[in-house]
């Protein structure tokens, strides 16, 4: 049961209170670039879950059993970039192969992956936790799952408004780019307020 | 002292030549057969992306032509010029249709030739204004002038003159159906380029109201003359409003001089050529009477035919049902 809540805790903080895009400011390029359209943002969303996941398990043991006992921790960043590029390589190549329909629904967000900050911001976060959670290896995975979850509610919550936002009457300089990221803006200072449920 | 440089190269350089091991497999394993003749296709598609082929892009059909065996005739902005590339490489035979060109049913528009009802300010785009009380222009069918077919046009095929009226150049368009779908009254209609014979009008009204609100001049009133007159019964009223098939128009431009409104634009009007029978080659076979639509000639059978000038429609229907070449244009 503590163990359950552990886990719950972890998961609200993750989605809610640490969320990647509002809390973090990371992974701010898709979060704007691929918000136009639920649909691609789910895509997207999903495929960043996953990487995540992944990113998260991988980076652990290479931190663990590579660069902690060596006494390099200094590398992490290269190794750890290294790390998620090659896995985003893969899982393309494996999805290509078996989920042929999945890798064109998913299309150019896999590469995009590779790049994407909050990647590797959920791979080093994990390794230096400091919210009194000690992080292990299965700790580490499920925080990567959940980080994935709250980015994918935070692109979803963003599309929805900006798919309404497209019939609405706005000023030509406010048209695009400008009222996304003051929309960006209203939704940081309201996933503010959940910082109120620290633990 | 070296250990220090050494190891962190060891690491990371294993870590890299580890992964890249692991992909080089992984690419041999998972590797995904992919037709060339998809980049071939798309290499000669135009890259506009119109949609005119009923796919999302150019990609698209690529995709389709050579793994869905869709036809390869259907990229309008191409042309035949496409349809031959990719008829080689797909090795079928290149079979193209007539090319098509947009035709607006509306001689309306311009700041002259629209009636409007009140000064429209707002969106600036067709679509808002013919929300706001059926639009500013009196003519509820006409068209509203701000030019949402020219935004969507991606090959300058309109332009717009100083009358801000819009021209359509039948040499650039593409037939890609862009205008078509833009437009929120429907004028714009793709038209076989060869049919010179167009309506110029898209009013259901009857009788004297679209006269009262049209601002060109010309409209169709749904009287029906042209509908009686046509001697291949390619006109139809429909709903009060001519329309022409072009399937069976054959561009005499009999419907044009009928019209009271001249609603119906005949670019060679005047300017048609009258049929003559050579008479020393008429075996008088009867086919070409049989054949003319306007009953212009006359002749019994194993008899040299003649041809009533002044019914003549210049057709030339008998031109090409004449089996001993014996009737010219002059």
């Amino acid at each position: 049961m503590e163990l359950f809540g552990q886990i719950m805790i972890m998961a609200v903080g993750a989605i809610f209170i640490n969320n990647f895009v509002f809390a973090k400011i990371l992974g701010i390029c898709p979060y704007l670039g691929v918000s136009k359209k639920l649909d691609s943002a789910l895509g997207m969303g999903l495929a960043v879950t996953f990487v995540m996941t992944m990113a998260s398990a991988f980076t652990w043991l290479i931190q663990t059993y590579l660069l902690v006992p060596f006494g390099i921790e200094y590398l992490q960043t290269i190794a750890f970039i290294l790390t998620i590029a090659s896995l985003v390589q893969f899982v393309e190549m494996v999805i290509q192969k078996n989920a042929p329909a999945l890798y064109k629904s998913l299309g150019v967000f896999l590469p995009l992956i590779s790049t994407n900050c909050a990647v590797l911001g959920v791979a080093i976060l994990n390794l230096t936790a400091d919210n009194g959670l000690s992080y292990n290896f299965g700790f580490s995975i499920l925080n990567g799952l959940f980080s994935g979850i709250g980015f994918t509610v935070a692109l979803i919550l963003m599309a929805g408004i900006r798919e309404k936002l497209e019939y609405a009457e706005l000023p030509d300089s406010m048209k695009g780019m400008p009222i996304a990221l003051i929309i960006a803006g209203s939704m940081a200072l309201a996933f503010l307020g959940f910082s109120g449920l620290k633990f | 002292m070296l250990e220090t440089i050494l190891i962190p190269i060891g690491v990371v350089g294993g870590l890299g030549l580890l992964y890249g091991l692991g992909l080089a497999i992984a690419s041999k394993k998972f590797h995904v057969e992919i037709d060339a003749r998809v980049e071939q296709v798309l290499s000669v598609l135009p890259g506009a992306n119109c949609g005119a082929c009923g796919k999302a892009g150019c990609a698209g059909y690529a995709e389709a032509i050579v793994s869905g065996g869709s036809a390869i005739n259907l990229c309008a902005p191409g042309g035949a010029n496409a349809v031959a590339l990719i008829a080689g490489i797909m090795g079928q035979t290149a079979t193209v249709g007539e090319r098509k060109v947009a035709y607006y049913h509306c001689a309306s528009g311009g700041t002259n030739t629209t009636k409007f009802k009140y000064e429209y300010q707002g969106i600036s785009t067709c679509k808002a204004a013919v929300n706001v009380s059926q639009g500013p222009n009196l003519c509820t069918y006409g068209c509203v002038g701000l030019n949402d077919c020219f935004v969507a046009c991606k090959f300058d095929a309109i332009t717009i003159d100083e009358n801000n009226q819009r021209i359509i150049d039948e040499d650039k368009c593409t037939a890609c159906g862009a205008c078509v779908k833009a437009c929120p009254r429907h004028l714009i209609e793709l038209i076989p380029v060869s049919k010179i014979v167009r309506i110029k009008c898209s009013s259901h009204d009857f009788g004297a109201v679209p006269k009262q609100v049209c601002g060109a001049g010309h409209p169709c009133i749904g009287c029906g003359i042209c509908a009686k007159n046509c001697p291949v019964d390619a006109i139809t009223m429909v709903d009060q409003l001519a329309v022409i098939d072009y399937t069976k128009c054959i561009n005499c431009g009999i419907c044009a001089t009928k019209c009271p409104t001249k609603a119906i634009e005949d670019a060679l009007a005047g300017m048609r050529k009258k049929a003559e029978i050579i008479e020393e080659k008429c075996i008088g076979c009867t086919i070409c009477a049989k054949n003319c639509p306007a009953g212009a000639i006359t002749g019994n059978l194993k008899e040299v035919h003649h041809i009533d000038k002044d019914k003549c429609v210049g057709c030339e229907i008998c031109v090409k049902k004449c089996p001993k070449d014996a009737i010219v244009m002059k």
